[in-house]
């Protein structure tokens, strides 16, 4: 449960940040009259909805990983060699990730045409990532790691499923962004939809390149078993 | 009063005035509606309605536990379907959906001076697949086998292995149906959190909230953080009944068979269940708590002693809440240090509860006390929960909650502590803001006779059950059989609890009567009949109409207890009403 309380930890610290600014020690009783200042962000609601979002999917994750290394430690942990063709992914979402910055670049510029072109592009390097991720399971399924085989194998497949369906998700997010851009929405609305479409879009990168290193560490051939044990240790 | 900025400047609109959704037809003004107040009274008719059947399931179960075999219709199978279809309705689909679904959608944007959620459309979907979440629960109740029959925490592996009831649809049901809770949930929990966060109206500081907010608002974001576990546990285990997978299921043989399940933990679920467990009851136990602040300091004419103790307290309640979940694991062979350190954990709760309950206690002490039938609610919650709290005390240290964890002890405990403590905090709320609801008051009588049968009957039941508990009478049994230990009185005692149990829930009629027939024919309430301070009671109409505020939204300028203040015309000052010109100057302190 290590990375749960990790992640708590994480969690506390934003809260307790929070509620620093909060004036906590005021005694509200003695303080009738205007307060100018209710201590509400000058962000929009839209990105601190995203922000508390992100929170809940942040705890799924820490959850899988602590669930994934506590049932490591309990033997007959038989995990599969990690296809080398997630490294091919990664590529892509690098990629999809990337592509959605420059769109967050091009709207806050105002330039539409390129909004547009870039959206796509990431668009399709996420949609490149999620067909990868399915070949990838079909590769595992044909070398005989099928979901049944061993908790390790279950867990991959797991892991990696509740990782793209939340990107299909965002790609459903992304649609609209991008109808948006060819409808021809005000270009403030664009702004603030590709930004959120772009935060979730580091979000999942990052939670997937931990999930990968997580995959990578816990292979019995890619990493040696000190390092793995380590990991366990550390997770 | 020191006045700390010039009355008369009002703060500039930095609550950007939103363009509120308005209903085109019957159907999105009723029935998809995006209106909070709406959602609330939908959320709370189907939590109340789905929570009248996990009543008469515990009528079942209390028929059974004092005329064991008496009925044919009550089988050792649906015994166990009623016991775990009871607890999981009770604690999930009413109160956790009533409280935050209900109470939080009502209230969250009226006491904070918004139009609405922040995100109302989203609020509206999670109403609706809170309502799929509970027809496909219903649908268990109908689906071949029945529902599932695996007791409330579903413990693998015996959960979805063939002898237990409803182990072929039942428990599919049961985990898609609570899968769909918390998708719902979540939509609905970002809505209360963000709009408690950016829809504060002018002035409204958070230390200037009506502690119900800070309750529901502190519950909402455990709600958010622990669901995921029950969500991961849920997931998991459902690929283990339906793909064959072995998450939680180890190598078995089951007569004389192996199956094909291997290597899987059923411990991690019990982590993964209780990481999610033990904050639940939180979840519940802060709304009740935060509600019950304001009902006692309302109809006790007084501000809430050491406000910002109540809220420090919740604070640390709901992050002490995240690190005692392996006291549910006393006994699953846990290592002796971590018992130790679940222990500590668990004790160390008791302070900033306790603090708690010592101010509800000296907000009463010398106050006009109005014993209002929500007041007696509220009363009667104090005394509940310090009683269902002390058995708590006993349950978490490791010694004594071995021996007492498999008796009516334990039932006896969370009974008290968040069954009847937080329905009470229910009923209360409900005679409290029903006027502002329906415009109109419940009637007196019929709320005192339901408050004296509920609560005293309520004792009747489980004070006798801890009893019970003490000489050896174990939970989960469809029948006790003939036991050395057990005395024949305890049978006897059975049969008492049991008509007690009866009646309660029978006198339950006397209150929807009284929501109905005052619906029609209750005394008009006006805007505020409480006299009340908060910014609900301020609202231009009663019922609010939609928007809440007229054209202009509230300005705060004081806190939200500003009762009884020395030198004021009245004895209530509402939260937006500003200083007077020539405000009495206290001493700056």
């Amino acid at each position: 449960m290590n990375i749960t309380f990790l992640f708590l930890a994480v969690i506390a610290a934003i809260v307790a940040w929070w509620l620093a600014q909060q004036r906590l020690t005021a005694k509200p009783w003695l303080e009738a009259g205007s307060i100018g200042d209710t201590g509400a962000s000058s962000l929009p609601a839209a990105k601190i909805g995203l922000g508390v979002f992100l929170a809940v999917v942040s705890s799924l994750f820490a959850l899988l990983i602590s669930a994934y290394s506590m049932r490591m430690e309990m033997g007959e942990w038989k995990p599969a060699p990690v296809p080398k063709l997630l490294w091919l992914n990664t590529g892509a979402l690098i990629l999809s990730s990337g592509a959605l910055q420059w769109a967050r670049v091009a709207a806050h510029r105002g330039r539409l045409d390129r909004v547009r072109a870039v959206l796509l592009a990431g668009g399709i390097f996420a949609f490149a990532f999620l067909a990868g991720q399915l070949v990838a399971w079909r590769q595992l399924d044909a070398a005989g790691y099928y979901l049944t085989a061993n908790p390790a194998a279950a867990f991959f497949y797991l892991i990696t499923g509740v990782h793209g369906l939340h990107l299909l998700g965002g790609l459903v997010a992304l649609g609209r962004t991008m109808d948006k851009a060819w409808q021809g929405a005000k270009l403030d609305q664009m702004r603030l939809s590709v930004d959120l479409c772009a935060t979730y879009w580091h979000f999942l990168l990052f939670v997937w390149l931990v999930l990968f290193s997580l995959l990578l560490l816990t292979d019995p051939i890619e990493s040696d078993s000190g390092l793995v044990s380590l990991i366990g240790r550390i997770f | 009063m020191v006045d700390i900025g010039a009355a008369e400047a009002i703060p500039s609109a930095e609550v950007e005035d939103v363009e509120l959704y308005h209903a085109k037809s019957w159907v999105t003004k009723y029935v998809f509606c995006q209106d909070a107040k709406v959602i609330a009274i939908q959320y709370s008719i189907t939590a109340i309605g789905i929570g009248l059947v996990a009543l008469v399931l515990s009528w079942l179960i209390r028929l059974q536990l004092a005329f064991p075999g008496s009925f044919s219709i009550i089988t050792p199978s649906n015994y166990y379907q009623f016991v775990t279809m009871h607890g999981m309705i009770m604690v999930i689909y009413l109160l956790t959906a009533l409280f935050l679904g209900g109470f939080g959608n009502y209230l969250i944007p009226l006491m904070v001076g918004a139009r609405d959620m922040v995100f109302p459309y989203v609020n509206m979907l999670s109403y609706w697949v809170y309502f799929l979440a509970v027809l496909v629960l219903v649908a268990s109740f109908f689906a071949p086998g029945g529902p599932t029959g695996a007791g409330w925490t579903l413990y693998p592996p015996q959960a979805i292995l063939a002898g237990t009831p409803g182990q072929d649809w039942g428990i599919i049901l049961m985990l898609a149906s609570l899968i769909l809770f918390i998708i719902g949930f979540t939509m609905g929990g970002l809505n209360y959190v963000v709009t408690v966060l950016q829809g504060r109206t002018r002035g409204m500081t958070m230390m200037r909230l009506p502690l119900t907010v800070w309750g529901i608002f502190t519950a909402t974001i455990l709600a958010l953080l622990a669901f995921p576990a029950l969500f991961v546990a849920s997931v998991m285990m459902l690929f283990d009944r339906v793909l064959g997978t072995s998450f939680f299921m180890p190598a078995i043989v089951q007569a004389g068979e192996h199956l094909k399940y291997g290597g899987g933990s059923p411990i991690l679920f019990q982590h993964l269940f209780w990481f999610f467990g033990h904050p639940e009851v939180y979840i519940v136990a802060l709304p009740a708590f935060g509600i019950v602040s304001d009902l006692i300091s309302t109809h006790a004419r007084k501000n809430i002693f050491g406000y910002r103790m109540m809220v420090w307290a919740l604070v640390s309640i709901a992050v002490l809440s995240f690190v005692v979940w392996g006291h549910h694991m006393y006994i699953s062979g846990m290592n002796p240090p971590f018992g130790f350190f679940f222990a500590t954990s668990t004790l160390i709760i008791a302070v900033p509860t306790a603090i708690k309950v010592y101010n509800w206690v000296l907000t009463l002490w010398r106050g006009d006390i109005h014993l209002t039938v929500p007041m007696l609610f509220a009363l009667g919650f104090i005394v509940t929960f310090v009683n269902g709290g002390i058995t708590g005390l006993f349950l978490g240290n490791v010694i004594v909650d071995v021996p007492l964890s498999a008796t009516m002890f334990v039932v006896a405990h969370f009974h008290m502590v968040m069954g009847i403590a937080p329905i009470l905090v229910v009923f209360g709320g409900i005679y409290h803001w029903y006027p502002k609801i329906t415009g109109r008051m419940l009637n007196e009588r019929l709320g005192q006779f339901h408050f004296w049968v509920t609560f005293l009957g309520a004792y009747l039941i489980y004070f006798p059950m801890h009893y019970l508990g003490f000489i050896g009478v174990p939970r989960r049994y469809y029948e006790l059989g003939e036991t050395a230990f057990v005395p024949a009185s305890a049978a006897t005692l059975n049969v008492a609890i049991t008509a007690a149990a009866l009646v309660v829930g029978a006198a339950q009629t006397v209150f929807f009567f009284n929501v109905i027939w005052s619906l029609f024919k209750g005394k008009l309430a006006g805007g505020n009949p409480w006299k009340a301070t908060t910014l609900e009671w301020q609202t231009p109409q009663t019922p609010p109409g939609h928007g809440n505020w007229g054209k202009e939204l509230p300005v705060v300028y004081r806190w939200a207890y500003d009762y009884s203040v020395p030198g004021a015309g009245q004895d209530f000052l509402p939260q937006n009403q500003p200083p007077a010109k020539q405000a009495p100057q206290a001493a700056p302190s």
